[in-house]
């Protein structure tokens, strides 16, 4: 017979681990995956697969050669990181080296330096994605021309997202809400198609990975906000409902705000992260110099999520 | 454009005025009057804060010295007596010196290591009665069960106090049982206050750092202690009839070594029946002075004693 | 607020009660209950009968131990118990089995009590009953509400939601009307208008035949519990039954409650009404892979081997883990030559491939052990206090509020053993706070 294992109660455990949360967090994503590559076809692809093999690759480095600790390559993390970060960048061909310096910054500053999954006060996938827009803004902010499902031609004619055209003074007025919530827009590639998203982060919360605090205070706030505004000046206001289904609002509510290594834990605590998420975000897109600013809230309130967890209790049971 | 340079340099300069008349006042309203004394015996202590004086900290051992105005009760193992003089000296005050110690892990490493009944050879085994699957803290393991060798005085293997030495000074040996490097431990009783079962003790280094001490603590009785652990202290008393200078007392079905009186003659080593008693740093293992001269275990034996003795 | 949902895993419940033959040689220890231990009445060479003193308590905390078989004392000496360390015990050799007179021994059920309440705490004083919820608190302590305190609930705990276990379901179903009449006993002696017993929702049956028996008694009432676990533990059960909460640091007597476990009013019952003492353990021995489940009467004192020898032969070869208790709060055994004590519910046997602790991983600060403590506390903020020494910080978080149930490790996706953490943390307070004072 075996010796008898001997430890404290619990002798039981939930099926629950670190890995089947981020690999479900990537079936999650796959939705969005496959509207990039109907949209913006192979490059999509390409630029996805060269984001998440060289986060995975420079994970497996410095967990090897420079930290020396076991790698946790399997755990799913780097994959997440890796899709999320193709996820903010648009499907061109000059994004398939930019991305891989992404890669090395989101892996290696954004997460490792701080000790790996789970030390990290930053979205590792927002802090490449912010880094390549401030180095690489050209290349970072031209966009694809969407040209139908599934196009077989690659020209590198750009166009704009609405966000960035309403900034300039004209939305075009060819984009209709329907197109923007099915994804026929321009945009970053994960980015386009609210539909898809939601598709996603449904199955997130029916695994219970994510809860609705995150994503509704967030896109409500967001929708609140600039309905006031838009009710205000409709000229110069973008309109609420296209505010929403337009730039990264859905991709970075649903699943880069939502993120527990970064957000807060109790749901208290959560409902303020997306409220301030939500008004940061419009505040940068109507009064900051970038069109979007989902990236930028997002990490303003994530250094803010270790006050914020200090302040959210739960509510204790013999108060 | 001179204008707009004036401008800045006299905005900056008025804010930086204003802030500084603030931290003058501040710092003066708030200041904290205290001995300078504190300070250099500060200085003088190693700055580990390994708490072995039983102060949170060398600031706070400092600050009991100058409140006490003496050393009478405060000890920096450590910093030994070479920084006791100093402080001394800081003090104005005499200082009785110690004698240099060490800490000492009172524990065969039965988990594995088991001298066969014949004592000729040393069978290496896995003799643990257990998995222990939890925490990795001994004083965790304590509380839920006796442990992985079956023992509930022995060593849990846990590491408790390798995590506590500040000096690098204690490691986990291979068969389970900590190993305490001489030449770095500071005898400041971080390890022996970390281990639940009190099985560190600090003891006099001795004359050439030779020592003897009873390897065990447990106080059952001798049957059910030799159950546990075929290395086991079973409290016959053997060794206290022997010794020489009356140095072994027997209490709880174990014996006990008074350091200070022990001469190291290892007498107590050659009667011992489980062999509990360990020997450290001496040139060759002890051989009976009977009429006619036997060694009492083989080479291999005897070496791999004093192996683990040097623990 | 919070709980988890383990798998239920009740395979022994249509194990009816068997009668565990007695051994040849039975071992008492003498500490069976939270507290002193009792001190042996007993010399070498005595003639024990069932049922006699052989342990009295002296110390305040402390129980009466009585013997549980009839025979010649062989020695008062020491054993190990379930988890290693040494304890006092008395050494029985059996020889027939001889009762004490004054035990009924009949099946009759006896149904009126007469005794005044401080009778009855007398009584239970006697008869060494302890509370058999896990804690084995003794019964005269707890029934002896302080001055200045009153109780004005009775809640009996029979929610039983720890996965396996299945011995108060079986009492319930084989016995609704003396554990009835046993909690009428104790509700006199508490002098209080209603008990409540609380059974959680999935056991239909047992809250339809219970139901129906405490109709013939006043002041009865059955309340069925949402299923969740931990739905047994006191402070939870005080909520569900009676919408207080029980103030961080307080007793349930605090906001007029007393708690007891339904196997303990069985014990009443048979105490008071039957002279009998406690004796017997109602015992299930279950185990996904072994080869039949049973619930037994067993008396206290034999040992784990012996059970499991009687039930299923011997032990798979691929077991893992032997607990006392349930899968969330019970306690691994190590040593299956010990005797069982009071209290002992259970001999769980579990497989390798079940028992093993997978590995830990880093925390992802994923907020599910927070969501699933049902204190409201923040265990992963524990561990980090603890691993950093920071231990009064910890008491400021209220880490004495745990009430170890095991619900956080139960949720951690990186195995972080929290509620071990949470223990040696609560360990370190305590040592904390008696240094202090």
């Amino acid at each position: 017979m075996n010796l008898l294992n001997i430890s404290g109660s619990p002798h039981v455990h939930s099926d629950e681990s670190t890995k089947k949360i981020m690999w479900r967090v990537n079936m999650a994503l796959i939705p969005a995956l496959l509207v990039a590559i109907a949209y913006f076809g192979i490059n999509a692809l390409l630029v996805s697969i060269i984001a998440v093999v060289s986060c995975v690759l420079f994970q497996w480095l410095i967990e090897k050669f420079i930290l020396k600790v076991p790698t946790t390559i399997c755990d799913g993390s780097a994959v997440v990181t890796g899709l999320l970060l193709a996820f903010n960048v648009p499907a061109t061909p000059s994004m398939m080296w930019i991305v891989i310096i992404g890669a090395l910054v989101a892996i290696g500053i954004g997460k490792m330096t701080f000790g790996g999954l789970g030390k990290n006060p930053f979205n590792p996938a927002l802090v490449g994605r912010v880094f390549l827009l401030i180095s690489f803004p050209v290349q970072m902010t031209t966009w694809p021309v969407v040209d139908g499902i599934f196009p077989m031609h690659f020209d590198l004619a750009t166009g704009a997202t609405p966000l960035a055209a309403f900034k300039e003074g004209s939305l075009g007025s060819d984009v209709t809400l329907w197109d923007a919530f099915l994804g026929h827009i321009g945009g970053s590639m994960g980015e386009v198609s609210a539909l898809a998203i939601l598709i996603g982060a449904a199955y997130l919360c029916w695994k219970k990975i994510i809860s609705w605090h995150i994503p509704v205070s967030f896109i409500g706030t967001a929708f609140i906000f600039s309905a006031i505004l838009w009710l205000v000046n409709p000229d110069q206001y973008m309109d609420p409902l296209m505010t929403l289904f337009t730039g990264g609002i859905m991709l970075g509510a649903c699943f880069m705000a939502t993120d527990m290594v970064t957000s807060p834990m109790a749901k208290s605590g959560q409902l303020i992260f997306g409220v301030g998420c939500g008004l940061l975000t419009i505040i940068i897109r109507n009064w900051g110099a970038y069109p979007e600013g989902v990236s930028f809230a997002i990490l303003l309130m994530n250094s803010v999520t270790p006050l914020i967890n200090r302040w959210c209790k739960p509510a204790r049971f013999a108060e | 454009m001179t204008q707009q340079i004036l401008i800045a340099v006299m905005v900056l300069g008025i804010i930086g005025a204003f802030f500084a008349v603030v931290l003058y006042y501040v710092a003066q309203k708030f200041k904290v009057v205290e001995d300078p004394l504190i300070d250099e015996v500060a200085e003088v202590l190693p700055g580990a804060n390994c708490g072995g004086c039983g102060k949170a900290g060398c600031r706070a051992f400092a600050e009991a010295c100058v409140a006490q105005g003496n050393l009478e009760g405060l000890r920096c193992a450590p910093g030994g007596d070479a920084v006791a003089a100093k402080i001394a000296q800081l003090l104005g005050c005499a200082v009785e010196q110690g004698e240099p110690q060490v800490a000492v892990v009172r524990c065969n490493p039965a988990n594995c290591r088991i001298v066969a009944a014949d004592s000729t050879s040393v069978v290496i085994s896995d003799n643990r009665r257990s998995n222990y699957d939890g925490l990795r803290s001994c004083a965790f393991e304590n509380t839920v069960y006796t442990g992985e060798s079956g023992c509930h005085f022995g060593c849990l293997g846990c590491g408790d106090c390798v995590a506590a030495c500040q000096f690098d000074a204690i490691h986990m040996g291979p068969d389970g049982v900590p190993v305490v490097d001489e030449e770095k431990c500071t005898a400041c009783g971080a390890c022996a206050k970390a281990c639940p079962r009190r099985i560190i003790e600090l003891r006099n280094k001795g004359r050439m750092n030779r020592r003897v001490f009873v390897s065990c603590v447990n106080k059952e009785k001798g049957a059910v202690a030799m159950k546990s652990c075929a290395n086991a202290c079973i409290g016959c008393g053997k060794c206290a009839k022997v010794c020489p200078v009356e140095a072994i007392t027997i209490a709880d079905n174990l014996s006990y070594i008074d350091y200070k009186k022990c001469i190291a003659c290892r007498k107590c080593v050659l009667e011992c029946p489980t062999h509990a008693i360990h020997y450290a740093n001496f040139p060759a293992p002890p051989v009976k002075p009977a009429p006619k001269p036997e060694a009492p275990a083989a080479d291999g034996a005897s070496a791999a004693k004093q192996d683990s003795a040097q623990a | 607020m919070g709980g988890v949902h383990p798998e239920e895993n009740k395979i022994s419940n249509d194990a009816a009660i068997e009668v565990m033959p007695v051994p040849a040689q039975m071992v008492v220890m003498m500490n069976q209950h939270l507290g002193a231990p009792a001190t042996p009445v007993v010399q070498k060479g005595d003639k024990v009968k069932v049922g006699q003193l052989i342990g009295e308590a002296q110390a305040f905390m402390c129980a009466n131990v009585h013997s549980p078989v009839s025979g010649t004392v062989l020695k008062v000496d020491t054993v190990k118990d379930a988890f290693g360390i040494t304890k006092p015990a008395v050494y029985i050799t059996v020889e027939g089995d001889e009762w004490q007179e004054t035990i009924d021994r009949t099946p009759d059920i006896k149904r009126e009590c007469t005794l005044e309440p401080q009778a009855i705490v007398a009584k239970l004083k006697e008869m060494g009953i302890v509370g058999l919820g896990g804690a084995t608190f003794p019964a005269h302590i707890k029934y002896n509400i302080p001055e200045g305190k009153k109780a004005e609930y009775l809640i009996i705990n029979a929610a039983e939601c720890e996965p396996y276990l299945t011995s108060d379901y079986r009492v319930m179903m084989e016995h609704p009307e003396e554990v009835c009449i046993g909690v009428s006993i104790l509700r006199k002696a508490l002098g209080v208008p209603n008990a409540y017993i609380g059974i959680e929702n999935n056991k239909p049956l047992a809250i339809a035949k219970m139901q129906e028996v405490a109709k013939q008694f006043e002041g009865i009432v059955i309340e069925p519990l949402k299923v969740k676990y931990p739905q047994g533990a006191e402070k939870q059960l005080i909520n569900a039954v009676t919408g207080r909460k029980v103030p961080s640091g307080k007793l349930p007597i605090d906001v007029g409650c007393v708690v007891s476990n339904l196997g303990t009013s069985f014990a009443v019952y048979e105490a008071v009404q039957k002279n009998k003492p406690l004796i017997e353990n109602i015992l299930t021995v279950t185990g996904k892979k072994l080869p039949s489940q049973h619930n037994y009467i067993v008396r206290i004192g034999t040992t784990y081997n012996d059970i499991i020898k009687h039930a299923i032969g011997q032990l798979p070869d691929t077991t893992g883990k032997v607990i006392s208790g349930g899968t969330m709060m019970g306690r691994a055994v190590v040593n299956l030559d010990a005797p069982t004590v009071k209290g002992n519910s259970s001999v769980l046997v579990m497989d390798e491939g079940e028992a093993r602790r997978n590995p830990e991983t880093a925390c992802i600060r994923c907020g599910k052990c927070m969501h699933a403590c049902p204190m409201g506390l923040e265990p992963y903020l524990f561990s980090a206090l603890v691993k950093n020494g920071r231990i009064e910080d910890a008491q400021k978080h209220n880490i004495l509020d745990c009430i170890e149930c095991g619900c956080c490790f139960f949720s951690c996706p990186a195995n972080k053993p929290l509620t071990d953490e949470i223990r040696l943390g609560k360990n370190k307070v305590r040592a904390m706070m008696a240094a202090k004072k």
